[in-house]
């Protein structure tokens, strides 16, 4: 993402005056360290109109004034983006879902027509093909399918039907078919999006517990700073070098650590933005924190780890028949087959060399789940099946032949594997079996790998038989299946886990995933569920798409690692501008503390002027860095930390030097 | 050189099997019936239930109101020993504030002397007074430092209630078993050397110049000595401590004297390991703290090697032997000066205040960080305490909540931890600002540059719990007795006790396993984080008192 991309659809004027809105004090309250740079600023904008009166020299005040000003701006500013961003993508859903009507079933039976926004939680209204869903709910009459691109961006159309775990709808989504009815969720302005927009927006955003505790150490350092700072005043006297109150603000300022003091709020956000982009809905920040700590995901296999439907991956003939035989009738069976298994015998067959061209003439038989088969009559006679084992037998039976007892045996090959075995005759002579497996998404192997690299364990939660499941367990490189799995045994699971210590993340769907979706650490309810599973868990994924759960791991991680990276950062830039503060304020009365004057600065007044201006300008140079936050890279914890102390520890003790030289050099040539 | 590498081994050498020796005491394997039978008549006579568990507070509250009843005693004690036994020279009562300062002093185990020893203080209030708070004072701070181990590696899980244990049990189990008889053999191996042990007056001698007599104070020095370098507590018996023949009359005696200082503290980094179990937890801290040690002492040798600028002045070359004593050389002096700084003992075998300027930093420096082993049980849990905020920064930095030891460090343990830390640089630098603002309170001897250090080492030393002097500096004021009083007690119970609350609160959260992705305390990455967490807060503290001290001072020469 480059930085044009941060600030798109963001007006730098709006944006300049909401910063300079947040000056006032008690929006500046919420944030301690600002809030002594404000003070300061206020102090030096004193001293420098007080000096201007009294004739005396004026100018490094009002300079200094003007960029402590510019400090706290642009702390300001960086909390504004973040708002502004994270609000436009809430204020683009929530576009969706305005000047909705609704049809209310009344107390008496009758039919209102009322504004959505009317609506409460508990109304029942009725849904017609071709309209507007108003208000989000629970199907409780009827089926039907919907278009619901208007929150997934997905144009493909999805069946939601009351009384099974897919009967959760979201206002804005249009219904496409039948007629249903729809018990309303939520009272109006306490919907799930209301919800995600009070976490972006900092006038009501609640301070995650993490947040707090970081603040609470920030505030600790600022008061050692102040007390360093005042502390400064006697000794100096004493020394017979007095200082000036102005630069000691410029000393205060610069020591407090107001790089994340200024960025932490944005970094909240950004989070939560992030979250929100990935059309994760979280009920509080605090959710979206714990997803980095998660030690255990349970996953389930369809969705997440495999692709929903099966491919065949195996032509497996009977002694005695030619595999060309085989993989020729699978082929005419499949020809007019439109199911996504049908194409794939196809591909299959044609990438293993088959040349056989579908007739026009042929009847084709469609599978249904009476007869179990599927498969085409040729004109010349020829009858080719394919089907579920007893199907076929009773097929080949009828057909007069005989069902040979090494077509079990080839069955159960297959089945051990983990893949589903579908039987193939011709006429009255069993030819073979294809084998159709669950095919493994593409870069999951490695991406469970990356996660086991960073502690995190994975369990696949299949309803598949253990054989079957753990072939497939295996292939995926999960570290624990867990088959024929039910909601008890999920939730008599996460309990397991969290008795060995370990943070649980899960993601459902149904009723029955409610109790172990609220006991998860991170429960994470697919908008397509029912109620109970969203109000039970505490991110609602939008796309209902199961593997989000890795993505919300990445999201929380990302959120920590950027406030803890900064943190070290703003601290370790201090011992620099200790290098070229100190010097400068006592080199006057103490000529031989010039020693200390490393990167040979200008003079006392510019080496002060570009320290403080490193100290401003570093907050809109991070401003991407806070919002984007920063790349999670697979490791072991301790491979991440060591990596992390280099860059923003080291990193942060060594830079100022060359930036501060730097600045130093362009005000020395405009002075 | 070779002797400062001695020392150094025969210290690890004997700390190691004593630190085993420390594990399985209060790690309570291996404990004879025989202890436990002596410990629980002992209490029970004392009327204490040997076998009740204590919250965090109880352990504190019983801390304190043993130390409050010991303050009130000695107070007394020091106010009317004239009119009490033991007192053959006729030693007069202390001043109340001069014995307030006092008190406290040797109460937080600092030994901080506005006063000199022989000629202020009777033999019963050295004895009973000052002696007694020299064995229970780094007992004291052993008996909290074993509470906190035992409830930050505990198995507590949530809902049952947390026990830190019984503090009169390991008070008097620190006492009996650690530090009485490792006083007896110290002082036998001090008396064997010479160091005078008895309680007969002062003695006349007619010296070597016909007709002059000279008074000699005697006592029962050696066991005081002995307590003094064991304890880190550094009060002397004599004014110029172990500097002076009677305390310290041999090369042996030195020897024993520095390892001494030094042996508590070093052995305790190793009970760690043990405790835990984690072995390599234990190998870290120690060397974290030994990496440390050794910058600072080879700075220091190095820095008294060099000439003094005031002697070099009159062509004397050579190195600064201003202040130290001829038996002891540049670098034992220096070694000694170095360890009593960084394991806030405090006694001294040669004068700081003549130390050259970067041995003088180097020496605050040790007091800043006061990590380095520091003093019994309170230097480890100073380190604990670095570890809480490292933890804190580094569960941050690979993206999960803090924590440390797999429990949670929530907006209590930040709280608990700043409150601590908050104390060093606002007591130093606060009360370093006001002597200096009020005229007349200082009371330095030198202007400029070295006063200013004279201050502010004063006060650093007072925080840390030291007790070793720049000296030269009009101390015994109502103004300096109060306001060390105050860096006493607040350098010593809040950073010791703030600690304890942290790990009863961490111990009755939710554990959670540990695995690759957690944070690992036992690494050499978390060590290193550790040390930069340390040396980056005490640099950012008192950097700008450094430079104006003794960089300024250093620069000028």
């Amino acid at each position: 993402m480059s930085s044009r991309s941060l600030l798109s659809g963001i007006k730098p004027f709006p944006l300049f005056l909401e910063s300079c809105k947040r000056l006032a004090p008690w929006a500046l309250a919420r944030n301690p360290v600002m809030m002594v740079v404000a003070i300061g600023t206020v102090v030096t904008f004193a001293f420098a109109l007080w000096h201007y009166s009294q004739g005396l020299p004026w100018r490094l005040e009002m300079v200094l004034f003007l960029i402590l000003l510019a400090t706290v701006l642009f702390a300001n500013g960086a909390e504004a983006l973040a708002e502004s961003r994270g609000r436009a993508h809430a204020n683009s859903l929530r576009a969706t879902r305005q000047n909705l009507t609704a049809r209310r079933r009344g107390a008496n039976g009758g039919i209102d027509e009322i504004s959505a926004d009317a609506l409460r939680r508990g109304d029942l209204i009725e849904v017609e093909a071709g309209e507007l869903i108003p208000a989000d709910g629970d199907i409780v009459e009827g089926a039907a399918t919907i278009n619901e691109s208007a929150i997934t961006g997905e144009s493909a159309p999805v069946l939601r039907e009351a009384g099974t775990d897919n009967s959760g709808v979201s206002a804005g989504t249009k219904v496409l078919t039948d007629r249903i009815v729809i018990k309303v969720s939520n009272d109006p302005g306490d919907s799930l999006l209301d919800r995600m927009i009070a976490l972006v927006e900092s006038a009501k955003r609640q301070r995650t517990p993490n947040e707090l505790a970081l603040s609470v150490l920030l505030a600790a350092m600022t008061l050692i700073f102040l007390v360093v700072v005042t502390a400064l005043v006697p000794m100096g006297d004493f020394l017979g070098a007095p200082l000036s109150v102005p630069l000691l603000v410029a000393l205060l300022v610069c020591l407090i650590p107001t790089t994340i003091g200024g960025l932490l709020p944005a970094i909240g956000i950004a989070g939560m933005e992030r979250a929100l982009r990935a059309n994760l809905v979280a009920k509080s920040g605090k959710a979206v924190e714990v997803a980095g700590s998660i030690d255990t995901l349970l996953l389930d296999k369809t969705g997440t780890i495999t692709l929903g439907d099966r491919r065949a991956t195996a032509f497996l003939p009977l002694p005695g028949v030619e595999q060309s035989a085989l993989r020729e009738a699978a082929c005419l069976a499949s020809f007019a087959d439109p199911t996504p298994e049908g194409r794939s015998i196809l591909t299959l067959a044609l990438d293993q060399g088959t040349t056989v061209a579908a007739n026009e003439h042929a009847d084709f038989i469609e599978f249904s789940a009476h007869t179990r088969l599927s498969g085409a009559d040729l004109p010349e006679g020829r009858q080719v099946r394919k089907g579920a084992t007893d199907a076929i037998r009773r097929f080949v039976e009828e057909q007069g032949g005989h069902y040979p007892r090494t077509t079990d045996g080839l069955v159960e090959q297959v089945a051990s594997k983990g893949a589903t075995p579908l039987v193939v005759a011709e006429n009255h002579q069993v030819l073979g079996v294809i084998a159709l497996s669950d095919v493994i998404k593409p870069g999951i192997r490695e991406r469970f790998a990356r996660l086991r690299e960073a502690g995190v364990r994975t369990v696949m939660i299949t309803g598949d038989n253990p054989l079957t499941a753990a072939a497939i367990g295996a292939e995926a490189g999960v570290d624990d299946v867990v088959a024929e799995a039910t909601p008890e045994r999920k939730l008599a699971l996460i309990r397991e886990e969290q008795r060995k210590g370990r943070l649980v993340a899960m993601m459902g769907d149904g009723t029955n995933d409610a109790p172990a979706l609220a006991q998860a650490d991170l429960g994470l309810a697919m908008n397509s569920g029912t109620q109970a599973a969203k109000e039970a868990g505490n991110i609602v994924d939008l796309d209902s798409d199961p593997g989000k759960l890795l993505e919300v791991v990445e999201i929380g991680k990302q959120l920590l690692i950027t406030r803890g990276a900064l943190t070290t950062f703003s601290l370790a830039n201090d011992v620099a501008k200790y290098f070229v503060i100190l010097p400068a304020l006592f080199v006057v009365a103490l000529p031989n503390l010039g020693a200390l004057n490393l990167l040979e600065l200008h003079s006392p007044d510019s080496a002060i002027l570009s320290a403080v201006l490193f100290n401003a300008l570093i907050i809109p140079a991070l401003i991407p860095f806070a919002l984007r936050g920063v790349r999670v890279r697979p490791g072991s914890a301790d491979a991440t930390l060591r990596r992390n102390l280099l860059i923003f520890g080291l990193g942060g003790l060594l830079l100022p030097f060359p930036a501060i030289k730097l600045i130093d050099l362009a005000l020395a040539w405009m002075l | 050189m070779k002797e400062v590498a001695l020392i150094y081994l025969v210290t690890l050498g004997l700390a190691w099997p004593l630190g085993r020796y420390l594990s399985w005491l209060f790690g309570e394997r291996f404990i004879s019936p025989g202890i436990a039978t002596v410990e629980n008549g002992l209490l029970r006579l004392a009327g204490v239930n040997p076998n009740a568990g204590m919250s965090w507070s109880d352990y504190a509250r019983a801390l304190l109101k043993l130390h409050l009843l010991l303050a009130i005693v000695i107070f007394l004690v020091l106010s009317m020993q004239q009119w009490l036994p033991l007192n053959p020279d006729h030693i007069p009562n202390m001043s109340w504030d001069l014995a307030l300062h006092t008190v406290i002093s040797f109460l937080t185990n600092t030994n901080q002397q506005h006063y000199s020893g022989q000629a202020q203080l009777s033999y019963f209030a050295h004895t009973l007074g000052i002696v007694t708070l020299q064995v229970v004072t780094p007992a004291a701070g052993l008996a909290t430092l074993v509470a906190i181990l035992r409830t930050l590696f505990s198995n507590t899980q949530p809902g049952e209630t947390v026990s830190v244990g019984n503090f009169h049990r390991d008070l008097l189990r620190s006492v009996l078993w650690v530090m009485l008889p490792l006083s007896l053999i110290t002082s036998l191996l001090l008396a064997s050397q010479g160091v005078p042990s008895t309680y007969q007056g002062a003695t006349e001698v007619s010296t070597l110049q016909e007709g002059t007599t000279q008074t000699i104070p005697l006592g029962p020095v050696a066991a005081m000595v002995a307590i003094k370098q064991l304890g880190t507590n550094g009060g002397g018996w004599f004014g110029p401590n172990s500097s002076v023949p009677l305390e310290n009359p041999t090369f042996f005696s030195n020897l024993v004297e520095t390892s001494a200082l030094m042996l508590i503290p070093m052995a305790l980094v190793f009970m760690l390991g043990f405790m835990a179990r984690r072995h390599r937890l234990g190998w870290c801290v120690a060397g974290v703290m030994l990496g440390l040690s050794l910058v600072s002492t080879s700075l220091n040798v190095f820095s008294e090697r060099q000439p003094n600028a005031a002697v070099a002045v009159t062509g004397i070359q050579g190195p600064n032997m201003e202040g130290k004593e001829v038996r002891f050389g540049t670098d034992l002096t220096a070694l000694w000066g170095s360890w009593t700084t960084q394991t806030s003992n405090g006694s001294v075998n040669g004068m700081h205040d003549s130390f050259n300027p970067l041995g003088g930093m180097s020496e605050l420096m040790n007091m800043f960080l006061n990590v380095t082993f520091g003093g019994i049980g309170v230097g480890l849990i100073g380190y604990l305490l670095f570890m809480f905020v490292a933890a804190f920064i580094g569960s941050l930095m690979i993206g999960r909540a803090p924590s440390f030891l797999g429990r949670p460090l929530e907006t209590r343990e930040m709280k608990l931890a700043s409150l601590a830390l908050l104390l060093q640089p606002i007591l130093i630098l606060g009360l370093t600002a006001i002597t200096l603002a009020v005229p007349g309170w200082a009371g330095t001897s030198n202007p400029g540059p070295h006063g200013l250090s004279q201050v502010l080492y004063e006060y650093t030393s007072a925080f840390a719990n030291n007790g070793s002097g720049f000296e030269g500096l009009g101390d015994d004021s109502v103004w300096w007795n109060l306001s060390c009083a105050l860096a006493l007690m607040g350098g010593r119970f809040i950073p010791m006790l703030a600690p304890l609350a942290i790990a009863a609160s961490l111990a009755g959260k939710r554990p959670s396993a540990q695995s690759r992705g957690t944070l690992n305390v036992d690494t050499p990455t978390f060590a290193v984080l550790t040390l930069g967490v340390i040396v980056l807060f005490a640099l950012l503290s008192f950097l700008p008192a450094l430079v104006l001290g003794p960089i300024a001072e250093a620069l000028r020469a």
